[in-house]
């Protein structure tokens, strides 16, 4: 009963913190809603007993991507939207196709996940107990593939942006 | 229910007031210490040798004006103290100041939780404490505050990384990421890990010193080029929020680093029967000593040494601190594995 309550709450927290990120005018506070959105997805992540993925959320995304995004936010002056020039009607256009994919996504996901069998993490002792473990097993196992093509993938980005930004080296 | 909700709560209540009591006494001790340096006597009036003398400030600056300059963002700048002060409070939840005691027949360990990620919370925590900073000098909607958090995120970015990797290489040799753990590692390891891994020491430590903005790197409150840094448009209460938050973070990475390094609340070569007269000192004792210690180098550092200027302080962190803390990591994973 508690948990779910603390559910509820919880996802109310993040849509709304989610909305807030793209429906304020100040491009500051809506970062700072990201960070929000993404402390309350962390408690989402300690609620399932994955507290190496909560912990990993706040120190990666929430303390340190989005401080490079302020950074850069507050570098750049983005008092005036910048002029639009394309035509408002097609844009809400594209949004709602979009919007309706992720929707059908979504109802996708969830009518799958009926058809699987429903897991209680919480009563997964060993789970909370030896979770970085776990990950770390998994990671360096099963999923070892996937794993190094993302670190060669953000190896080639890193060199990608070192060569934009520094032309003569 | 008393052992689930009465205890935790009663040591969540006496850490959160040891921790501001002892931050108040450091701002006098390091007043007493630069003064002791320098060859002068330091705070005396108020009370016998000054000891009244937090008491007199926190007066003073509870009385101040509290003052939200007009073009300031109003709720940011009066969300930036709290967000500096709380990530350095709730970091002592994870923190093992001793064994477990016998209290009134029951037994109590010396900590408010122990959880398997311990030593990641605390990093993910501090992390947080940067957006206090840069929001704060944000927000004052001023020169100067927008230039000093600039310098103070980019500081606490670059520093940030070289004392994860330092801690990733402890991780490794204690095989836990629990606070707990660690120092029992410690304990069976029959030293203090100080010895094992002097390198992480010295990072961690000069690591320590840039995340807490404490001299030599105090770029983001160098007066002389700042006029008075992040905080320069607070006033009150709200500035002294900044303040201790500073003082806070200092006694965090003490415990830390005492923790880590220092065997916690063991004593001296644990272990040792020769040694085992000193047992009859209790293991928290044996903690705040060697916190203390920690404490009192970090103000004997801000009295020797001068500032860095801001071009060495990066060049430092990012050229010197990192190639070593990545290193050690390599170097620590290969002894590991071999032995």
């Amino acid at each position: 009963m508690g948990e779910a309550i603390a559910f509820y709450v919880l996802a109310a927290l993040i849509l709304g913190f989610a909305v807030l990120v793209v429906s304020t005018r100040n491009t500051v506070h809506s970062v700072l809603y990201l960070v929000l959105n993404f402390l309350a997805v962390a408690a989402l992540y300690v609620m399932l007993t994955a507290q190496f993925l909560a912990v990993i959320q706040v120190l990666v995304y929430a303390g340190g991507i989005v401080v490079l995004y302020l950074f850069v936010v507050m570098l750049v002056n983005l008092k005036r939207p910048p002029e639009d020039h394309s035509a408002p009607q097609r844009k809400s256009w594209v949004g709602a196709g979009l919007g309706l994919l992720v929707l059908g996504e979504l109802g996708g996901i969830v009518a799958y996940g009926r058809l699987a069998p429903a897991v209680s993490p919480m009563q997964n002792t060993d789970l909370a107990i030896n979770n970085v473990e776990r990950v770390g097993m998994l990671l360096y196992t099963d999923y070892l593939i996937p794993f190094e093509v993302a670190s060669i993938l953000l190896l080639v980005a890193m060199v990608g942006a070192i060569i934009l930004a520094k032309r003569e080296l | 229910m008393i052992d689930t909700f009465l205890i935790p709560l009663l040591k969540i209540l006496f850490v959160l007031n040891a921790t501001l009591i002892g931050v108040t006494y450091m701002v006098l001790l390091e007043r007493k210490v630069i003064a002791w340096v320098q060859v002068r006597l330091g705070p005396m009036r108020v009370g016998p040798y000054g000891i009244l003398q937090p008491i007199a400030d926190a007066v003073k600056l509870i009385l101040k004006e509290d003052i939200t300059p007009t073009k300031a963002d109003k709720w940011v700048f009066t969300a930036a103290p709290i967000i500096v002060m709380v990530p350095a409070l709730i970091t002592f939840a994870v923190i093992p100041f001793g064994p477990a005691v016998h209290l009134f027949g029951r037994e109590v360990p010396l900590y408010i939780t122990d959880i398997n990620v311990g030593l990641l919370y605390i990093v993910s925590v501090a992390s947080m404490g940067v957006y206090g900073i840069i929001l704060g000098g944000w927000a004052s909607n001023s020169k100067f505050p927008l230039l000093a958090s600039l310098r103070a995120s980019a500081q606490l970015i670059s520093y940030e990384v070289g004392v994860t990797m330092t801690l990733v290489s402890m991780i490794v040799t204690a095989g836990s990421l629990s606070m707990v753990r660690i120092v029992e590692a410690q304990y069976n390891s029959h030293l203090w890990y100080i010895f094992i891994q002097p390198v992480a020491f010295v990072l961690f430590f000069i690591g320590g010193l840039a995340e807490t903005n404490r001299a030599p790197f105090d770029m983001a409150e160098a007066e002389q080029e700042l006029t008075g840094g992040f905080h320069t448009e607070y006033s009150g209460m709200r500035f002294a929020l900044f303040f201790l938050a500073e003082y806070a973070n200092m006694i965090v990475v003490s415990s830390v680093a005492t923790t880590l390094f220092l065997g916690g609340w063991l004593r001296p070569f644990p272990n040792v029967a020769a040694l085992s007269f000193l047992g009859f000192i209790p293991g928290w004792i044996w903690f705040l000593v060697k916190t203390f210690v920690f404490l009192y180098v970090f103000l004997w550092v801000r009295a020797t040494l001068p500032r860095y200027r801001y071009d060495q302080l990066m060049r430092l962190g990012w050229k010197v601190l990192i190639p070593i803390a990545i290193a050690n990591v390599i170097v620590t994973a290969i002894v590991k594995v071999l032995l």
